[in-house]
């Protein structure tokens, strides 16, 4: 067992470790934590693959913006009280358990039944992961979707400040809409 | 020198995304269920550098840095809905939401 692979097996505990401590830990900070650990060994990995400005990326975009992003909606709605609330009994567990274990069984299967033809990493591996491959190909081939995400992310921002502003101002606004207004005015007055 | 295969990143692969999805089915917290979505998307990425890198095509690099641009505009609307929810109920536990349930 080359170095390597012991590093990669160790790496990938660690991805698995976290990601089984996010979605179990009871309180969400330290499952969001664990997640921060998630996104770092994944960036471990895809230095594996000679991903650099990928796992440069992971970590600036996933474990630093998202992960703030969520842990500061988390701190703003004072959520920390899942502690106490009754555990019951959930059926959906079980279901969730033996068919996601089918799922898993199936991609296992699907993966291993016929040997993948490609051993070796590709000779510019090295290459196609620095920033300037990854820029001269966004900038010609991919130029149209690099623009569709650019009006995307504007869209998201706008859309974000809509959502989570005080008040919703809708002219024609269902009735609804408007009974549940009223109520937040009494409710807050 | 000697790579680690790549049915190992496939593999690796295949459990993180199973652990996301029963994040999703299981948990009730909507940040939570939030949180198991993007581990979701994190195991695909993990595939397509993967096979990116034992092709030596840079395809789907490209698509991965698409698909965090994507995840960064998902979590900014998402969570600006959960914010939503919050203020007009009370609560972000997915299952004291159940106005458009059958």
């Amino acid at each position: 067992m080359s170095g390597e692979l012991i590093l990669f097996v160790l790496i990938a505990i660690l991805a698995i470790g976290s990601a089984v401590a996010t979605i179990t830990r009871r309180n969400p900070v330290a499952a969001a934590l664990f997640l921060v650990l998630h996104f770092a060994s994944l960036a471990a990995l895809y230095l594996f693959l000679s991903a650099q400005v990928l796992a440069v990326l992971q970590i600036l975009v996933y474990a630093g913006a998202i992960m703030v992003l969520i842990l500061f909606v988390i701190m703003l709605l004072n959520l920390g009280k899942e502690e106490q609330l009754a555990e019951r009994f959930q059926p959906r567990a079980i279901f969730a358990l033996i068919f996601g274990g089918l799922l898993l069984l199936f991609l296992v299967v699907a993966l291993t039944a016929v040997p993948i033809a490609y051993p070796e990493m590709a000779a510019k591996a090295a290459e196609i992961g620095t920033i300037g491959a990854l820029a001269r190909e966004l900038f010609t081939t991919y130029l149209f979707p690099f623009e569709a995400v650019s009006l995307l992310l504007l869209v998201a921002v706008v859309g974000a400040i809509v959502l989570a502003k005080k008040k919703l101002e809708i002219p024609g606004a269902s009735v609804e809409t408007k009974v549940i207004q009223k109520r937040e005015e009494q409710a807050v007055g | 020198m000697k790579t680690v295969p790549l049915e190992y990143f496939l593999l690796l692969s295949a459990v993180l995304f199973f652990i996301g999805m029963v994040g999703v089915i299981i948990r009730r917290n909507a940040i939570v269920i939030f949180m198991s979505i993007e581990m979701m998307l994190n195991a695909v990425n993990l595939t397509l550098i993967g096979f990116s890198a034992y092709l030596g095509d840079i395809s789907g690099q490209i698509l991965v840095l698409f698909v965090m641009a994507v995840a960064a505009a998902e979590a900014a609307v998402g969570l600006a809905i959960i914010l939503a929810l919050f203020r007009t109920r009370q609560t972000v536990y997915f299952d004291e939401v159940r106005l458009l349930r059958w």
